[in-house]
């Protein structure tokens, strides 16, 4: 396939200021298999595809993707060195050494992907990293004495050799687990100006302050919620729910839509979860009937298959015999109504009502300099020596109601 | 709600024992068979097959633990302070003491807050559970328990009642009166039995329903009214020294710690041990869910505390200083979770950035060792207990210029 007759075209291309000697196209890599193999076009893209994918043929432009592209994409040949059929066990050491080495070269220079694997591969070979590090450095030196278009086209190849062996790995799992770690970060910066360890509480901390108008103005059930409070219950329909004015506020809205059975019928189940063992039973029979039963007063529309489970699971009722339709019916709340709540005029309202209290600006009161309590004083005297005889009780009680102020 | 482990469960009759209870499906032999989760608790710890011994079941169980870790590595997973790294850092924090609550005449075992943001309840060695209004630092209940060290405490949901216990093997839950005169003894409801101390206590959403945890190596979940045994949880391999239920979107969990040095994550529905972490050199003293239920912190005896993130199903932080010997009695984060408060047996209490593992406040104050450490419902303040027989209740004091930092210094006690 490589003769340079019968093989496939190849030609020098040009890539920025250096050239790539016998690059060859996609489409001639086709032509020539259907040529030789006599097959037809669809098969030979296949196996062009697999020798890609084995690494024997390796793409110029689009590195990370081993397929073949029928088109001008250009590709070349695989030294024999980087062939898979000479089976060399792939160590983990030598990657270890090409990537230090790439980083060598040039600093930021690794994908996300082989960020990871370094850290990784550091962390587990650091009783041989001297020894990587070294090697790495002395492949380095002897790649700056080859010839630049040499040393080019050795690169390539020994990239694309990793490609093939260390491929990225876009697991789901990966990007899963990060995205736990992910939700941590992001639910510090959601609830920062919540914590009043982090941002002062309005109007004060009464621990620091010794003023309680913090609690009173987030009572349970108070009339206007703060502004604060109200931001809270945007976040998440749980935190609306745990909120019992917010949750009194979804339930007006509720009723205007006609569709309160389903808080209703969560409240219920709740109650039947956490409630006494006792009670249990009838509980779970007052629900049905309310609930769940053909021609029920508040009758909760869920799909079939949850229904089946739910009333067979209330022959022998337990605490937990209502969970499947209960996340059902709380997954319908989350996923439409609490959407249309927050857009709707009881929520804009509340969130309008909503109360901004000021800081507390505390300022210490002056009192009075005692040479003017005493000037006062004798004044006084003067206009009691100047009336008569008058009640001293009624002016000592007077004296002291003026020093109070 | 849960999105995670959502078992189908059944309910009837047990393959084994018969009796009608929530069952788990099991394989047995390749035979799809459905157990309660007794038979299956009692067939795993069936005896030894042929040719076993506990010495080769033990270093099976060891290889398997060190594969599974392994495996666990090369995931390639980043750290937390790495995903963490454009985060603000957080300045020095200066927190005050703002209450002392003096009464007990022993070592303070435990503490709870109230839902209202300002009562607490704490016991002691000496036997004693007291109720105080931590604002007005009046105490408005006490109950002497029949015994001593008094390990556990906690407040009912509605503010009504409370639960305690320890060397009596029992948690009793004593509804309050208003009635000075009232002898709340005599109202005492014993609720659960265990075979061993009482570690630690705990409501779940209502009054009706307690977790407990025991020296007994199991955690129960109880009735109240009728003290009848729920749900129990087997899987610790010794004491059980702390519970922490999660928070209530997020499903019908809690996770527990040992002395085994596990962390177990649990389903209270059907009493099985979802995921378990073992990352600890010591004893952990105190588990706690971060707030949005995500992750959860421990503290131990090895001197750090841990953060473990649950979809992760791994440890992603550490925080730990080489200054810092002694371990940690209790932990617990502030409302938003960027502060983990840590207790410890140096009299200290370290407060901790959780995302960029730093130390960003160490409070001094207590006078022996600090054994329970909790942040207030609304967040505004925490409390911590010791063995100093007193209760400290601290805030942050924001240095928001001179003359205010006076007004609130001069204007209170």
């Amino acid at each position: 396939m490589q003769d340079p007759k019968s093989g496939v075209k190849s030609q020098t291309q040009r890539l920025v200021i250096t050239t790539i000697p016998h690059a060859i196209t996609g489409e001639d890599i086709v032509a020539w298999i259907v040529n030789r193999f006599k097959i037809d076009a669809t098969e030979a893209r296949a196996m062009g595809t697999m020798m890609v994918a084995f690494g024997y043929i390796y793409p110029l432009q689009d590195h990370k993707r081993l397929i073949l592209k029928p088109d001008t994409s250009l590709y070349r040949f695989q030294t024999p060195y980087f062939w898979p059929a000479q089976q060399w066990p792939v160590e983990d050491t030598d990657y270890a050494i090409y990537l230090a080495k790439r980083n060598i070269r040039k600093k930021g220079m690794l994908e996300l992907y082989e960020q990871e694997q370094y850290n990784s591969l550091y962390k587990w070979m650091n009783h041989k990293w001297d020894f990587i590090v070294m090697q790495a450095k002395e492949q380095y030196r002897a790649g700056k004495e080859r010839k630049k278009p040499d040393r080019v086209v050795f690169d390539c190849q020994e990239r694309a050799y990793w490609v093939v062996h260390r491929p990225p790995v876009r697991n789901i799992w990966t990007e899963y687990r990060l995205y736990g770690q992910f939700k941590l970060v992001k639910y510090t910066i959601t609830y920062k100006e919540h914590d009043p360890f982090l941002h002062a509480c309005l109007p004060s901390n009464p621990w620091l302050t010794d003023d309680v108008t913090y609690w009173t103005l987030n009572m349970p059930n108070v009339e206007t919620p703060t502004k604060m409070r109200v931001e809270c219950w945007t976040f998440s329909f749980g935190e609306l729910l745990m909120d019992p004015r917010g949750r009194a506020d979804f339930r007006l809205f509720l009723k205007k839509e006609f569709s309160g059975e389903n808080l209703a019928f969560w409240e219920a189940c709740e109650d039947l979860k956490w409630g006494a063992a006792e009670t249990m039973k009838e509980k779970a029979q007052q629900i049905y009937k309310t609930f769940l039963a053909r021609g029920a007063p508040r009758w909760i529309n869920i799909d079939g298959k949850t229904m089946d489970i739910t009333v067979k699971g209330l022959a022998h009722p337990h605490r937990y015999v209502l969970d499947a339709a209960q996340t059902h019916i709380y997954m319908l709340m989350k996923k439409d109504s609490y959407g249309r709540y927050l857009k709707s005029p009881v929520f804009k309202e509340t969130q309008r009502k909503a109360i901004v209290p000021e800081p507390h600006r505390f300022t210490r009161r002056p009192s009075l300099s005692p040479i003017i309590l005493r000037q006062q004083e004798e004044e006084q005297k003067a206009k009691l020596a100047a009336s008569g005889p008058v009640d001293i009780t009624q002016v000592m009680s007077e004296l002291e109601r003026k020093q109070k102020t | 709600m849960c999105d995670q482990t959502f078992l189908a469960i059944t309910f009837g009759p047990c393959d084994n024992c018969s009796q009608n209870k929530p069952l788990m499906n099991i394989y047995l032999k390749n035979e799809p068979i459905n157990y309660c989760s007794l038979c299956v608790e009692l067939m795993a710890c069936q005896g030894l097959a042929k040719g076993e011994t506990t010495n080769t079941l033990k270093a099976e169980s060891e290889s398997l633990k060190a594969k599974l870790e392994e495996e666990r590595a090369k995931l390639h997973d980043v750290e937390l302070h790495q995903v963490a790294e454009k985060i603000d850092a957080l300045g020095q924090f200066v927190m005050k003491t703002r209450r002392t609550l003096k009464g007990h005449g022993n070592k303070v075992l435990c503490m709870d807050w109230c839902r209202d943001k300002r009562r607490i309840v704490s016991s002691s060695q000496d036997g004693k559970v007291i109720v105080w209004d931590a604002y007005t630092t009046n105490k408005e209940h006490a109950v002497t328990m029949p015994c001593t060290w008094v390990m556990a405490c906690a407040y009912a949901p509605s503010g009504c009642a409370v639960a305690c216990g320890g060397l009596d093997n029992k948690c009793s839950v004593y509804p309050l009166s208003l009635d000075k005169n009232e002898n709340l003894a005599a109202k005492k409801k014993s609720v659960a039995m265990h075979t061993n101390y009482l570690s630690s206590c705990s409501f779940t959403n209502s009054d009706m329903q307690i977790l407990t945890s025991s020296g007994d190596g199991t955690c129960a979940l109880w009735d109240v009214e009728s003290g009848q045994l729920l749900q129990s949880f087997h899987g610790h391999s010794a004491d059980v020294l702390s519970l922490d239920l999660a928070p209530s979107e997020t499903g019908n969990t809690f996770v527990s710690g040992g002395c085994d040095k596990k962390a177990n994550v649990w389903d209270m529905r059907s009493g099985q041990n979802v995921q378990s972490f073992e990352t600890h050199e010591s004893d952990i003293n105190n588990v706690k869910y971060y707030p949005s239920g995500d992750a959860f912190a421990t503290g131990s005896d090895d001197a750090t505390c841990r953060l473990y993130d649950l979809r992760a199903d791994r440890e992603v932080a550490i925080y730990s200083k080489d200054s810092i010997i002694f371990g940690a009695s209790s932990v617990d984060f502030s409302l938003s979770g960027r502060l983990l408060f840590a207790g410890y047996n140096d009299y200290t209490i370290n407060v901790w950035d959780v995302l960029k593992g730093t130390r960003v406040a160490i409070l001094f104050g207590h006078e022996n060792r600090v054994s329970t450490v909790r942040v207030s419902p609304d967040g505004t303040a925490f409390c911590s207990g010791s063995w100093d027989n007193t209760l400290r209740v601290s805030a942050y004091l924001r240095s928001s210029g001179e003359s205010e930092l006076r007004n609130i210094l001069y204007n209170t006690v």
